[in-house]
């Protein structure tokens, strides 16, 4: 075991991948002399050379499907877009091409692709800068989403993603690269896709969260302790292939949920677990599901006003207390 | 603002036979009836969804793909079934795609804009304009990386010119050297909209800003788009980068099934019609002595009767299972 920031953890992943497998190569904006916008891949263009870590034009779209291309073509490349705000210039190629290939073409194409993207608020960046949006990717059939909230889980998630033979999107939030955390040494550590991570276990309410929410729900875990209320806290891991099941298990056993999201809540992910935690937990519930998400509005830059649009932990206990 | 002037290497590819003119009649004859007929099935509901015809361009696939190499790859747009055959993707099957059946390339998922038949290296038609561009500089990079002699053919039309992919593509396949033949079937209009009023500039020119070879030739004459296509493969091919043909065509039909015709005169397409390029080679075989009327009906009827098997074969195959809707959703995971 070694504690590592989240992106340490990260730059191990795909170290360890790129000597397991010489098939895997990088692209991205910055990732080769800058280092990578969050230094996640610092190193590695001196580690590996050019021809595995290459520095692109800004040109989201055209990267995306040149990696695209090379997926098809038995290659492994990973696309760094930076950050998720730039990713709409590229949406074109991830949903109709990365996510719908092997399906329209009737199993003949594969698109083995990893596209990394930094996301979330609370840096101040305002409305541009400031996205959450796995639930948008979660939409898709074809894709796997994955955004993890630690650093072995970043590390073990990154490797399974380089196994896949799909397309990945794989969301690291902003706020928690510098998180240290224990990450297991083993070489073949992986964690499978699709299965949520109870953090914290409890009998009275399920707050249930993933990427950055999972913080504010685990400190929010913490207050509620001292007010008596033993809450569960999972953390879903990977948005598609999701897994019901654990939610559903542990809402069964708690009677009541509560999600956590940065992002909007309108048309948001949480709307879509809520409903399935309907459709399967219904007779098991003793208050309607709550959703503490992002706030409808752009972000604001001021703040207060950010942190005012952004879930905290108190607004956490307080949906929680407001089902007891 | 000055072009930059690629010096080419010498290449002179050797005239084509009378065997291999004989194949290019057929097939240009294939893909025109091949066309005509799933126009009628159309009409019939056979055929259903959106339906863009070639009729009118088949000397730009049957040049371009016959001067490709059986490792090379392609990509092409939504009216791709000229460029399909032309590779020798199975005519039935093709047919069968556009029925919508199981035995289609792809197993009726695709339909007429979404052909793959990756045996044959066709890596499928593209029905978002441009958005096939990066995947064949994609495919250059991987053939370059994994150090195969493979060349990526990319077809698209004129439309693809204003989107920004385009663009992307050509500057990063400069870039990073790949070997990528940018195809321009330049019919005239994208839908309704002549080129001319979409671009402010000439494709070939565009091209050449980015500093490759760019050639606009006469995509009506399948030796000249033979012959450039080989130049292109040649240069490509070893080590020198992308290569740009821009080929003036015109397709006969309207832009899809469904377009009126509003924006274009009948004498325009009367007036392209006589250029026909299956006339164009025809007449040249039979100058030269290489094919009398009994070998050109000879061509019509063996076409005919291939046109007609295709037919047969896709109403004869199955509809898919319903059972099959969720198959192939997700590739399976590798082993790592
Ligand atoms: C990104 C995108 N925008 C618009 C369309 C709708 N559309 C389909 S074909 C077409 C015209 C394209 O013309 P061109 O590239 O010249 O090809 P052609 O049909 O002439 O072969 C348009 C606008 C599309 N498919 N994709
Ligand atoms: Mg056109």
């Amino acid at each position: 075991m070694a504690e590592l920031r989240m992106r340490d953890a990260l730059r191990e992943a795909l170290r360890e991948e790129m000597i397991r497998d010489p098939r895997i190569f990088l692209m991205g904006e910055d990732i080769g002399a800058y280092g990578g916008s969050y230094a996640v891949t610092k190193g590695l263009l001196d580690e590996f050379g050019e021809d595995r870590v290459k520095d692109t034009p800004i040109a989201e779209s055209g990267i995306v499907g040149v990696g695209i291309g090379a997926a098809m073509a038995g290659l492994r490349p990973m696309v760094e877009l930076m950050t998720i705000n730039f990713s709409f210039l590229a949406l074109d190629q991830i949903v109709n091409s990365a996510a719908k290939l092997h399906y329209m073409s009737n199993g003949q194409i594969s698109v083995p692709l990893v596209i990394r993207m930094a996301s979330g608020g609370g840096s101040q960046l305002a409305a541009t800068h400031s996205h959450s949006l796995e639930g948008l990717y979660a939409h898709f059939p074809g894709l796997n989403v994955v955004c993890p909230s630690n650093s072995a889980d970043a590390k073990g998630l990154l490797k399974r993603a380089f196994r896949d033979e799909n397309t990945t999107i794989f969301i690291e939030h902003t706020a928690i690269y510098g998180v240290k955390g224990e990450v297991p040494d083993d070489p073949d550590f992986l964690v499978e896709f699709g299965k949520a991570n109870i953090l914290r276990a409890g009998t009275d309410v399920t707050i249930v969260g993933y990427s950055g929410s999972v913080h504010p729900a685990l400190r929010a875990a913490a207050l509620l302790e001292e007010d008596g209320i033993d809450a569960e806290v999972i953390d879903l891991r990977t948005l598609r292939p999701l897994d019901i099941d654990t939610v559903v298990a542990s809402v069964k056993k708690t009677n009541r949920a509560v999600i956590v999201e940065d992002d909007w809540k309108f048309g948001g992910f949480g709307g879509e677990l809520s409903a399935q935690i309907m459709e399967r937990a219904f007779d098991w519930l003793d208050a309607p599901v709550a959703r503490v998400s992002g706030k409808d509005v752009p972000m604001p830059y001021n703040r207060n006003l950010e942190f005012a649009a952004l879930p905290s932990e108190e607004d956490v206990a307080e949906a929680v207390h407001a089902m007891m | 603002m000055t072009h930059q002037q690629i010096s080419l290497p010498a290449f002179n590819p050797p005239e084509p036979g009378n065997e291999q003119l004989g194949m290019f009649l057929y097939q240009m004859q294939l893909l025109r009836r091949f066309e005509e007929k799933t126009g009628e099935m159309y009409t019939k509901g056979k055929i259903r969804g959106f339906l863009h015809l070639y009729t009118g361009q088949e000397a730009c696939a049957v040049g371009a793909l016959n001067a490709l190499r059986e490792q090379d790859r392609i990509v092409t747009h939504y009216r791709d079934h000229g460029h399909a055959l032309a590779r020798g993707v199975d005519a039935n099957r093709i047919m069968a795609e556009l029925f919508g059946r199981v035995d289609g390339v792809s197993g009726g998922r695709g339909g007429s804009m979404h052909l793959y038949d990756v045996s044959k290296g066709f890596l499928g038609g593209y029905a978002i304009v441009a958005a096939h561009l990066p995947l064949a500089v994609g495919l250059g990079l991987a053939a370059k990386m994994q150090n195969e002699d493979r060349v990526a053919l990319c077809i698209f039309g004129d439309g693809s010119v204003g989107e920004g992919e385009f663009h992307e593509a050509l500057n990063l396949s400069v870039l990073w050297k790949t070997p990528v033949i940018f195809f321009c079937e330049n019919n005239l209009y994208g839908m309704g909209v002549r080129f001319a009023e979409s671009l402010s500039t000439q494709i070939p020119t565009l091209a050449a800003a980015y500093n490759m070879p760019a050639v606009s030739i006469n995509g009506m004459d399948v030796l000249e788009v033979y012959r450039e296509t080989q130049k292109a493969v040649q240069y490509c091919s070893t080590g020198n980068g992308p290569y740009f043909i821009e080929a003036m065509t015109y397709r006969y039909r309207g832009h899809s099934m469904a377009d009126p015709e509003l924006y274009r005169l009948k004498d325009e397409i009367e007036q392209y019609r006589k250029r026909d390029a299956i006339e164009a080679l025809k007449q040249h075989m039979m100058e030269r002595g290489m094919l009398d009327e009994g070998g050109w009906q000879d061509v019509v009827s063996r076409v005919d009767h291939a046109v007609d098997e295709a037919v047969a074969f896709a109403d004869a195959s199955p509809e898919p299972g319903l059972d099959t809707l969720y198959d192939r959703l997700m590739a399976e995971p590798a082993n790592g």
